[in-house]
C-alpha cells in the first residue's frame, strides 16, 4: 500500500475529510507535493483549483518543502508587548532566512504564528513540538544551537 | 480520598508548566516514590493535570490533604519534595509562593491573592483532576447534570434554567445561549447539529486551550446536555490544529465517555443518543467566525458568509445547529446542577455569572483568572494581577483581541461587563487582557492588529481586504516616521467605512484597535506625526536612548546585556550610549533597575 493509500484509508471517502486528509499528507512529507494533491482531487472527485485554495488558505498546510526543524515564533499580543519582533529579528539575522522561508541546507524553516496560547510565558517560541517561554535573544541562540545550528554567531 | 495516610501530588502539566520542564519534575517524583518504595509508607498517588492558571510561576505542584503548593520547581527539587513534604509532611520554605501583595509567604495556593479572589466555575475542575483519565471527571460530579437532565427534565426545562441562568456567549458577541437553543429547538428539521468552537485565535486568550487540556469532560457534558435538549444526534468540537495537548485530551475524554456510557447509542439507557467528533483546524483566524468554521468542518476553505438566515436556522450543511464556545460548555453542567437562579445571582444586571480572563502582557502575575462579571478592572491587574511588571507607569489594558480596544488608565474603575466594555469602544471579545505600560506605544499596537488582520482577512468582500490594508499603510508610515498632517482623520474615515460595509464581524470590528486608540491616545499619534519622536521607545525610526548621567549607578548590567556593543562605560561610573551603533532593541531599557535609561 502507497503512504498515500495508507493515509486516506483512515477516513471515509467524503468531501469533508479533505482538510483533515491534507494535514496528514502535510505531516508525513512536510508539505503537500504536487502529484499528492492530484491523486486526492481524482480520490475525492475535488477540482485541483479548490484543493489548490484549500492549500494556500489553511497555514497548516504548505506547498514547499519546509525544514527539518520548524522554528515557530509568537507574535501573539502578549508576545509582541514583550518584545516578540526583537527575537524575530535575532532569528532573521541568524539564520539569514526571513519568516516562511527555509534554510539553504533544508535544516530550519522560520515561521510565525499569530498566538500559541501560551501567553502568559510570553514572549514565546516553539522549535518543532516543543515550546519554549519567556525567550531572550541570548536564550534563543543557545535553543538554535541545540538543534544544531553551528553556523550561528 | 478514602485512607487518611493517602497522598495526592498534583503536578501541572498545562501547556506553560510543560514548557518549563514540568514533565522532568512529574516523572521525578514518580520515580523516587517507586525507589525509596514510599507507598508501603504513605501511599501516594502522582496526578499530571491541566492548566493552574498561575503559568508565570510554574512549573506548579500540589500536595494534598497537606494543601501545599509549590512554585517554580524544577526537576532536582523532586527528591527533597518527596522525603520532606510527601513522607515527612514538612513544608519547603524555598519552594512556596510569595505573595507580593500580602508581603509574606503562603502555604496554599488558595490563601494567595491571586486565588483568593477568584470565583471558578467553568475552570472549576482544571487543576483538580488528571484529564487524561474520564474517571476523575467522574468522581468530581462529572456527568451528573447530564444523568439529572436525562432521568428527570425535558428539553424545554433544560432550555429553561439555560435561559434562567443569563448565560450569555463567552467566544466574544455575548448573544444570550439560552435564546439560541430556544431558536434551534423550535425547527422540526432533522439533523441538527451541536458545534464547540475550539478555534481560539485571539492571540493573547488561552483560556479554551486550557479547559480543552485540563477538563475536556466539561465540554463534552454539556454539548450532550444541549443535544438532548435541540434534539441533534451528531457533535463536532473544532479544534485548532496549534493545540496539540488539547486534541489529545479530548479525544481521551470522548473516548473514555463513550466506554462509561455518557456518549453514543442509547445514553444511560435513556434512548437518547449522542456522539461527538474533533474537527483539527488548519490554522486560519477567520475560522473562529461561526459561518467559516461551518464551512472549515464541511470540508472547504473557510470563508463566511453574510448573516441573513443564521447559522442555528440554516447552518453545518445547511441545517439547524448550536454552536457555543469552549467557556460556554463548560458553564453548563454547573447551571443544571446548581440551578439557572443561582447563576444569575452572580454577576451584573446584563452580564450574569463569571468570566475567564487571561491576563497577560505586563503585569507581575501572569495568567488565568475567573472572576464574577462586575468586578472592577483595576482589582484584575493590581489586586490579582499584583500590578505592573518592574513598578513601570500603567498605559493601558487591551481587551477583546484583535476586535477589541484599549482601556485607559481613567476608566479602570470600570466594572468589566459585555455592556461597560462595548461603551468604552472595547468589548468582551473571548476574555484576553493584555497589560500595556509606559513602554508600548499604542500607535505600534494599532499597526501590530492591523497587520495581524490584513493576514487574516479571507479576501472575500472588499471593505476588509482593502480598508484595513490602506489603515495598515497609514500606520506603518507614521510608526516610520513617515507620516503626515491629515492621517488621522483619514484612519477615522476608513474605519466607519470598513465598519459599515464589511461582510463579516471581522471586518467590522477591524477599525476598532485604531478607533479606542486614537480616541484615548491621540497625543501619542500627534507625537509621532509631528515631532517624529515615539514617546515609548518602540518605533525605532523615532527612537533615541540616552543614559542619565545623574540617576545611572554604573552596574554595568546594560552594557553586558547589548547585543550590539554600543553601550560604553566603567563599573560604578556613569554609562553612555553610542547612538550611532545603537540597534534600538530596548533590552538595555528593559534590564536597568534605576531607570536611568531615557527615551530622548
Amino acid at each position: 500500500m502507497t503512504a498515500f493509500e495508507k493515509i486516506v484509508e483512515k477516513y471515509p471517502k467524503e468531501k469533508r475529510y479533505t482538510l483533515a486528509i491534507m494535514q496528514d499528507i502535510q505531516k508525513e512529507y512536510k508539505y503537500i507535493p504536487k502529484e499528492h494533491l492530484s491523486m486526492l482531487s481524482e480520490y475525492l472527485e475535488v477540482p485541483m483549483s479548490k484543493l489548490y485554495g484549500m492549500a494556500t488558505f489553511y497555514k497548516a498546510l504548505s506547498l514547499t518543502p519546509k525544514g527539518e526543524h520548524i522554528i515557530t515564533v509568537c507574535d501573539g499580543t502578549a508576545c509582541h508587548v514583550r518584545s516578540s519582533a526583537v527575537l524575530m529579528d535575532e532569528l532573521q539575522k541568524a539564520l539569514k532566512i526571513k519568516p516562511g522561508e527555509t534554510t539553504k541546507d533544508g535544516k530550519f524553516t522560520f515561521q510565525t504564528v499569530n498566538c500559541l496560547g501560551s501567553c502568559a510565558i510570553a514572549p514565546v517560541m516553539m522549535v518543532n513540538e516543543k515550546y519554549y517561554g519567556k525567550v531572550t535573544p541570548n536564550v534563543l541562540r543557545d535553543i538554535i544551537k541545540e538543534y544544531g545550528g553551528d553556523s550561528i554567531e | 480520598m478514602s485512607d487518611a495516610s493517602e497522598k495526592i501530588v498534583y503536578v501541572c502539566c498545562g501547556t506553560g508548566c510543560l514548557a518549563n520542564n514540568s514533565i522532568d519534575v512529574y516523572e521525578g517524583i514518580k520515580n523516587k516514590i517507586e525507589e525509596l518504595n514510599l507507598n508501603a509508607e504513605v501511599l501516594t498517588e502522582v496526578k499530571p493535570t491541566g492548566c493552574n492558571g498561575l503559568c508565570e510561576k510554574g512549573p506548579v505542584v500540589k500536595i494534598q490533604p497537606d494543601d501545599i503548593s509549590y512554585f517554580k520547581v524544577k526537576a532536582s527539587d523532586a527528591e527533597e519534595i518527596v522525603t520532606k513534604t510527601i513522607k515527612d509532611g514538612a513544608v519547603i520554605d524555598r519552594l512556596l509562593y510569595f505573595d507580593t501583595n500580602l508581603k509574606r509567604k503562603v502555604k496554599s495556593h488558595r490563601d494567595s491573592e491571586f486565588f483568593r479572589r477568584q470565583h471558578k466555575i467553568a475552570l472549576r475542575n482544571i487543576g483538580e483532576i488528571n484529564p487524561a483519565v474520564i474517571e476523575d471527571y467522574i468522581e468530581r460530579d462529572g456527568f451528573k447534570a447530564l444523568e439529572k437532565v436525562l432521568s428527570e427534565m425535558d428539553g424545554s426545562g433544560v432550555i429553561n434554567e439555560v435561559v434562567k441562568s443569563g448565560l450569555r456567549g463567552r467566544g466574544g458577541a455575548g448573544f444570550p445561549t439560552g435564546k439560541k437553543w430556544k431558536q434551534c429547538a423550535s425547527y422540526d428539521v432533522s439533523p441538527k447539529f451541536v458545534v464547540c468552537n475550539g478555534d481560539e485565535g485571539d492571540p493573547g486568550a488561552f483560556m479554551d486551550r486550557s479547559i480543552m487540556e485540563g477538563d475536556p469532560g466539561s465540554v463534552i457534558e454539556g454539548m450532550t446536555i444541549c443535544a438532548y435538549a435541540v434534539g441533534s444526534r451528531n457533535g463536532f468540537i473544532y479544534i485548532r490544529d496549534e493545540y496539540s495537548l488539547a486534541i489529545k485530551n479530548m479525544r481521551k475524554a470522548i473516548n473514555g465517555a463513550r466506554e462509561k456510557g455518557f456518549l453514543g447509542k442509547n445514553i444511560l439507557g435513556s434512548g437518547f443518543d449522542f456522539d461527538i467528533q474533533i474537527v483539527r483546524g488548519g490554522g486560519a483566524f477567520v475560522c473562529g467566525e461561526s459561518t467559516a468554521l461551518m464551512q472549515s468542518i464541511e470540508g472547504k476553505v473557510g470563508e463566511p458568509r453574510a448573516k441573513y438566515i443564521h447559522s442555528v436556522e440554516k447552518g453545518l450543511w445547511g441545517n439547524p445547529t448550536v454552536l457555543n464556545n469552549v467557556e460556554t460548555w463548560a458553564n453548563i453542567p454547573v447551571i443544571i446542577q446548581e440551578g439557572g437562579d443561582w447563576y444569575s445571582s452572580m454577576g451584573t444586571e446584563g452580564s450574569k455569572g463569571t468570566k475567564v480572563f487571561s491576563l497577560v502582557g505586563k503585569v507581575k502575575n501572569t495568567g488565568l483568572v475567573e472572576v464574577p462579571m462586575g468586578t472592577p478592572i483595576r482589582e484584575l491587574i493590581y489586586d490579582i494581577g499584583g500590578g505592573i511588571i518592574g513598578n513601570k507607569k500603567f498605559k493601558a489594558v487591551q481587551i477583546g483581541g484583535p476586535s477589541g480596544g484599549c482601556i485607559p488608565e481613567e476608566l479602570l474603575n470600570l466594572p468589566v461587563d459585555y455592556d461597560t466594555l462595548s461603551k468604552a469602544d472595547s468589548m468582551m471579545g473571548s476574555g484576553g487582557m493584555i497589560v500595556m505600560d509606559e513602554r508600548t506605544c499604542m500607535v505600534d499596537v494599532a499597526r501590530y492588529y492591523l497587520n495581524f488582520l490584513s493576514e487574516e482577512s479571507c479576501g472575500k468582500c472588499v471593505p476588509c481586504r482593502e480598508g484595513i490594508k490602506r489603515m495598515l499603510e497609514i500606520l506603518t508610515n507614521i510608526c516610520e516616521g513617515k507620516g503626515k498632517e491629515g492621517d488621522i482623520d483619514e484612519l477615522l474615515e476608513i474605519s466607519e467605512l470598513t465598519s459599515e460595509a464589511s461582510l463579516c464581524s471581522l471586518g467590522k470590528s477591524a477599525p476598532n484597535p485604531v478607533i479606542s486608540t486614537i480616541k484615548y491616545f491621540r497625543d501619542e499619534y500627534e507625537e509621532h506625526i509631528r515631532n517624529k519622536r515615539c514617546p515609548a521607545g518602540i518605533c525605532k525610526n523615532l527612537t533615541e536612548f540616552y543614559i542619565d548621567n545623574d540617576v545611572c549607578r554604573g552596574c554595568d548590567l546594560c552594557r553586558k546585556n547589548c547585543p550590539a556593543n554600543a553601550i560604553d562605560g566603567a563599573v560604578k561610573e556613569s554609562h553612555f550610549i553610542n547612538s550611532d551603533a545603537c540597534i534600538k532593541c530596548g533590552n538595555c531599557i528593559n534590564n536597568c533597575s534605576f531607570n536611568a535609561i531615557k527615551v530622548k
